[in-house]
């Protein structure tokens, strides 16, 4: 028998073409999705050498970035610029014959989320995107990773991506996590445990019983997340969960192929006995309603705890941070989290706009209203989560409750400014960044699952979703 | 692609903090004027929100940039996990655009640190009890440093040398500013055999 081998050695191995030593090969990448905001110009260097896309049936794009959501959206967007990204997108997918999923198409989606939805990646293979948050895709046991614009041009004209092997890592999850805690306290109290540089050079996998229970798109609300704890990848194994989840969406494979797939699919998982480099173990029994207090997605405590003192730091450095991030987010030293009011709820984003997420705000919304004061925003990850979740009358619930009910796009998860928060709001919001301005200038983040979202929209402050369940 | 990068000599600005993510070093809002502006045009918007008021061009005194003494900074000093976030390559073209070739920190975001190189922007790896040493020399108005990438050395005001690491490839891609994708379609042939092969052992991977 060979060594025992992990998932990620196993997909690295089969992807492998050439072996330039030094923990440097050359990959062959299956999969890529563009989007808006590379426009025509990731096009550049094919237009100029006046080169054909070896593979271009392997490359996907979509509008997601820069368009707005208003109803009624077209081409124009209010950011600067935004026009030229999706218009140019579009004519350059056109002329290399590239799969679109453009405006007014009811595929057109964020990246991550059509990706999985469409059957766009499939397990045991590699997929690399314009977008940090590609770990999500991991979520069905592919490797994928984000990349910057240059290594894109490298895809198009090579289907191949220099790629540096990382170290790997698994975090296990122990026990079982108590009712009415979710994939984004999972993935949130993780990183606030191992910290927000945690997974720097690593490949991630998610394992252990807790794990294995979620379905597939808590699953890839969980991979989306590794970026936050500076993982580029994170992967979580394929199974029957994951394969009647792709089995008949539009570009999975069919009839004997598809048998032939997953005889291939149900080799990949991490053999026993297999090392890692590091392992680390989460409590998931101890995992509550988590949410946010700072401005990094480590800064993480659970809605029933209080604000951390810079009083009690250990270090000049460790004082110097959390009273930065407290003067940014306006919060007491040592004041309960509960309680503080939000002026903005925000449920979308690759992190959680898919239709579980919808479906699980909504149960807290039905029959209750948004506070008074409080902006409340839905906008759903795709046109097929937005056309599902309207056959299940959500939008009539959201819309019922006072949140806009919008059209799919990465919105205010990335502000790039066409949708826009007031300055120096505070926003308790489904997504996955509560950098400094990242929601608009002054904006005050507090990232939560999609239940405590809609809870603090309801209530207008922060709320223990426990207190609200039916 | 004729660009290089050999050795830099030039003020450093020290920016010592953890976890500088690619939304501080160029906000979202700006990402779409690449349409307007093009990689090079993005120098005026590097750390947007930290170092211009509301009207996005008046300084903010107290932003470290705004400082004269700092305007013709080459290099910028940062503590752990610098360039986190998102994979946006605009951070980089916006430290270039600015001027800044060198960034010195204790560790760094992986895309943005791929993506330097891709730009002839070295990121360095240094011990964080060196970077904060350099830092106080420069606060203390010794500004100046020198790094040799082919020495792979930075050396500090007082004179003091630091030794770093780098991938042989890397450093070889920066010091001979080669064309990456020239390179491999010079082995066009072998990416063709194993597409072929790999056909046959996954054939749902390829769609047409």
């Amino acid at each position: 028998m060979s060594q025992p081998r992990t998932l990620f050695q196993k997909i690295w191995a089969d992807h492998e073409i050439r072996d330039f030593g030094d923990g440097y090969s050359l990959l062959h990448v299956d999969r890529d999705i563009m989007h808006d905001l590379l426009g025509a110009l990731v096009f550049e260097p094919l237009d100029k050498a006046g080169r054909k896309m070896p593979n271009p049936e392997l490359h996907f794009a979509t509008m997601d970035h820069g368009v707005d959501t208003d109803p009624g959206r077209g081409d124009e967007t209010k950011i600067p610029g935004g026009k030229a990204g999706v218009q140019g997108l579009r004519r350059k997918s056109k002329e290399y014959g590239i799969h679109l999923c453009d405006i007014g198409d009811v595929r057109q989606g964020i990246v991550h989320v059509i990706t999985p939805e469409l059957g766009i990646a499939l397990p045991g293979s590699t997929l690399i995107c314009g977008d940090s948050h590609t770990s999500t895709i991991g979520g069905l046991g592919v490797l994928a990773w984000g990349v910057g614009l240059t290594e894109i041009e490298h895809v198009l004209a090579t289907q191949t991506i220099v790629a540096q092997k990382p170290k790997t890592m698994r975090i296990n999850f122990e026990g079982a996590v108590a009712p009415g805690v979710s994939a984004k306290d999972m993935i949130l109290y993780t990183i606030g445990q191992l910290g927000a540089n945690a997974g720097n050079g690593y490949v991630v996998e998610y394992a252990g019983a807790a794990i294995r229970a979620l379905p597939v798109e808590a699953r890839l609300t969980v991979a989306n997340m590794s970026i936050e704890m500076a993982a580029r990848y994170g992967m979580i194994a394929a199974d029957d969960t994951t394969f009647n989840y792709l089995h008949g969406r539009p570009f999975a494979p069919k009839d004997a192929v598809w048998d032939q797939a997953v005889a291939y699919w149900r080799t990949l998982p991490t053999d026993a006995g297999a090392t890692f480099d590091r392992e680390e173990t989460i409590d998931a029994t101890k995992i509550g309603p988590m949410i946010t207090w700072g401005t990094s997605p480590q800064d993480v405590i659970g809605v029933d705890g209080t604000v951390p003192d810079p009083a009690g730091a250990g270090s000049a450095e460790k004082k110097a941070y959390l009273e930065r991030a407290l003067a940014y987010t306006g919060l007491t030293p040592g004041q309960p989290i509960e309680d503080t009011p939000i002026d903005v709820a925000f449920i979308g984003s690759c992190t959680n706009a898919r239709l579980s997420d919808l479906r699980a705000a909504a149960r807290v919304l039905k029959g209750r209203k948004v506070a008074a004061g409080v902006q409340a925003w839905c906008v759903p990850g795709s046109g097929l989560v937005k056309r599902d979740a309207e056959a299940e009358g959500l939008d009539k619930i959201f819309q019922e409750a006072g949140f806009e009910w919008r059209e799919p796009g990465c919105s205010m998860c990335v502000s790039l400014g066409g949708d826009k928060f007031k300055p120096g709001a505070r926003a308790i919001s489904s997504t996955n960044r509560n950098f400094e301005n990242r929601q608009g200038v002054g904006v005050r983040t507090h990232l939560a699952s999609p239940v405590m979202v809609a809870a603090a929209a309801v209530t207008g402050k922060i709320t223990d979703i426990r207190k609200m369940t039916r | 692609m004729t660009e290089k990068f050999t050795t830099l000599t030039g003020t450093a600005v020290p920016l010592l903090r953890a976890n500088i993510d690619t939304d501080a070093i160029l906000p979202s809002r700006f990402l779409t004027r690449i349409n307007e502006t093009g990689k090079d045009g993005f120098g005026g918007f590097l750390f947007g929100d930290w170092r211009f008021e509301k009207d996005e061009k008046t300084p903010k005194p107290e932003f470290i940039l705004s400082a004269p003494e700092y305007q013709a900074a080459k290099i910028l000093l940062a503590r752990d996990n610098f360039g986190c976030g998102s994979s946006r390559e605009h951070a980089v073209w916006a430290l270039k655009g600015y001027g800044i070739r060198c960034v010195i920190a204790p560790s760094f975001g992986e895309i943005f640190f791929n993506n330097c190189f891709k730009n002839m922007v070295l990121p360095v790896v240094l011990p964080e009890d060196a970077v904060v040493g350099i830092a106080a020399q420069v606060d203390a108005g010794h500004r100046e440093l020198t790094v040799d990438l082919d020495a792979q050395t930075v050396t500090a005001p007082d004179g003091t040398t630091h030794a770093f690491a780098i991938d042989a490839a890397r450093k070889d891609a920066l010091l001979k500013g080669l064309d990456a994708i020239g390179v491999t379609l010079a082995g066009w042939d072998k990416i063709k055999a194993w597409q072929d092969a790999d056909r046959v052992k996954r054939p749902w991977n390829y769609l047409d």
